[in-house]
């Protein structure tokens, strides 16, 4: 009997527990890169939210206030990356975080909020709304994949809302633009001393645009007024900076024309999710990181849609039985 | 020594080379295949076979919706293809039997957790040939409301069936969509109520494909079947629900 309990406990140790056990996460890592006077982009991965990154995928800007302390621009997915881009930030910029503005809704931009006093958060007045109606799902979420990364973050929803118009932070001019099409709520600043226009997730840069609640439709409009906007460069939601100010805005415009025509060509030939999701990627969005993914995702996001707009009606209540 | 009886007996079958004859080691290590395999293929002999390709997403985007296309048409004598998820509730998708048709189906399953997904393909010869892997998948599928109960629309637009048909080299494509909210019997208050069969038929009566379907498919189910080459219509399609409603449509290519 022993012998036998010896050999099970054995056996038990051969299998591989390891790989289920509770890993715990690492410490994220801040790589400012200095992108004009008093301002700073805090990139993320350019890629998909994983345990390996901690969600760390999106891009934060730290902005210095003339008067003193430190304006967010996103906030990064957990409590304790956004402690640290708070640190950061008091670093760069001499001085504690005064107001923390939220591009969107997503968590990768917006789940951080748990660091700060929701009284400092600002965010577009839709914007609170879908987190109010989305945020403990997404915490859900992002607690499924990145576990122990997401310890002590709760949704806040945002404290202040954004007026569209010019706005100052402890001397630092602003303009605020609400806009939408990556999301029901986009949230545009431009800052004046540098030139640079904080977009946000309506633009992506050398990685493909995200699409779970976008309509691409006003997001096309939303790009064509960033486009026009005098500015000098052009801070993306995720990938890097473009110092041109518009090629990132023109290649984002580019997937999403191409995206929605693709997959409305797909349902035409009958194709199932499986195969638009499969379908050839041209070769100009070679630079681009996650296309396969994003594509698959905005399979999921719009193809059932599409084919109750397209497929004609075949049962007998519609005279056809 | 009753109680260590399973342990010997793993111990033998861990064993390269032991003279018993052992079933084939399920390539996903999955904690239920056994299981369904013992109550779904009997006896039968078992194959795990890279002939059969089950595609699917990288990323589980929504685990409510999530599409599967499963291609045995490397296979002769295609008797059954069934779509499996081993840790599901509802762990039969479909079980399509394609008489006339190729042995190809696509369709959108639910994921309750993560899970192997796999198709089972039976042969005349009385081979099942198994493929699939893991998915992962927020859990939830199949005990959250469908978006049509939360709405309140669902009644409405029931039976609502959209689809056509394309002459394709090699076969005739056939996509079909019905409104339908395929409810699982695990959402509070909502008794499961589902799509239950699928027959396509030719001009001629002959039946091209019949399906068995569980509350495990999507919401306002989708299917791809590929129909014999030059199929001239009209095709008929009629679907039996658990309630005992039928829906009935007509397909000309």
């Amino acid at each position: 009997m022993t012998c036998t309990r010896r050999a099970a406990l054995g056996l038990i140790a051969a299998t591989p527990i390891a790989a289920h056990a509770e890993t715990f996460a690492g410490a994220y890592a801040y790589d400012p890169q200095a992108i004009g006077p008093g301002i700073w982009l805090v990139r993320g991965a350019d890629e998909a939210i994983v345990f390996g990154n901690g969600g760390a995928i999106a891009n934060a800007v730290i902005l210095a206030c003339p008067q003193g302390g430190a304006i967010l621009f996103d906030c990064g997915p957990s409590l304790r990356y956004a402690q640290g881009l708070a640190a950061l930030a008091r670093k760069l910029a001499g001085g504690p975080v005064r107001r923390v503005f939220l591009s969107h809704l997503h968590p990768d931009h917006a789940l951080g909020t748990a660091a700060f006093d929701p009284a400092i958060v600002a965010a577009l007045p839709t914007t609170r709304a879908e987190l109010e109606r989305d945020g403990n799902g997404f915490a859900d979420a992002m607690y499924r994949i990145l576990a122990d990364w997401m310890r002590g973050t709760a949704v806040i929803l945002p404290g202040a809302s954004v007026v569209p118009g010019p706005i100052e932070v402890g001397g630092r001019k602003l303009t605020a633009l609400s806009l939408a099409g990556h999301s029901a709520g986009d949230l545009v600043l431009v800052d004046e001393a540098s030139g640079t226009v904080l977009a946000g997730d309506l633009v992506f840069h050398d990685r493909a645009p995200a699409t779970p609640d976008a309509d691409l439709a006003a997001w096309r409009n939303s790009l064509a007024k960033l486009a026009a906007l005098p500015h000098r460069q052009l801070v993306p939601g995720h990938g890097p900076l473009d110092p041109t100010g518009q090629a990132a805005i023109a290649q984002t415009r580019d997937w999403l024309d191409w995206l929605e025509p693709a997959l409305q060509q797909a349902v035409a030939r009958g194709l199932d999710m499986t195969e638009a999701g499969a379908l050839p990627i041209p070769e100009r969005f070679a630079s681009m990181k996650l296309t396969r993914y994003e594509l698959q995702r905005s399979v999921a996001h719009f193809y059932a849609a599409l084919e109750q707009q397209h497929l004609p009606r075949i049962d007998a209540a519609a005279g056809n039985g | 020594m009753k109680r260590a009886a399973p342990f010997l007996l793993a111990i033998l079958l861990a064993v390269p080379g032991t003279t018993l004859a052992a079933p084939v080691a399920d390539p996903l290590d999955s904690p239920m295949w056994a299981n369904h395999a013992a109550w779904l293929l009997g006896k039968a002999p078992v194959r795990f076979d890279p002939a059969v390709i089950v595609a699917m997403p990288d990323v589980t985007e929504n685990q409510h919706v999530f599409p599967v296309t499963v291609d045995a048409r490397a296979l002769a004598g295609v008797q059954r293809i069934v779509v499996l998820m081993d840790l599901n509730p509802l762990p039969v998708a479909i079980d399509y039997q394609p008489q006339a048709a190729l042995p190809y189906v696509s369709l959108r399953i639910k994921l309750d957790q993560r899970t192997p997904v796999r198709a089972l393909v039976l042969t005349a010869d009385g081979v099942w040939h198994v493929a699939g892997r893991w998915i992962d998948a927020a859990g939830g599928g199949c005990s959250a409301p469908p978006v049509s109960r939360v709405k309140g629309d669902w009644a409405q637009h029931l039976g609502e069936m959209r689809g056509a048909l394309w002459r394709e080299a090699g076969d005739t494509r056939l996509r079909l969509t019905v409104r339908h909210p395929m409810d699982t019997g695990y959402v509070d208050n909502i008794a499961a109520y589902n799509i239950e069969a699928l027959t396509v038929r030719g001009a001629d009566g002959a039946a091209l494909g019949t399906m068995a379907i569980n509350g495990s498919v999507s919401e306002d189910p989708a299917f791809t079947l590929l129909l014999p080459p030059g199929v001239s219509g009209p095709v008929h399609l009629h679907m039996a629900d658990s309630n005992g409603r039928t829906f009935d449509g007509n397909l000309t290519p």
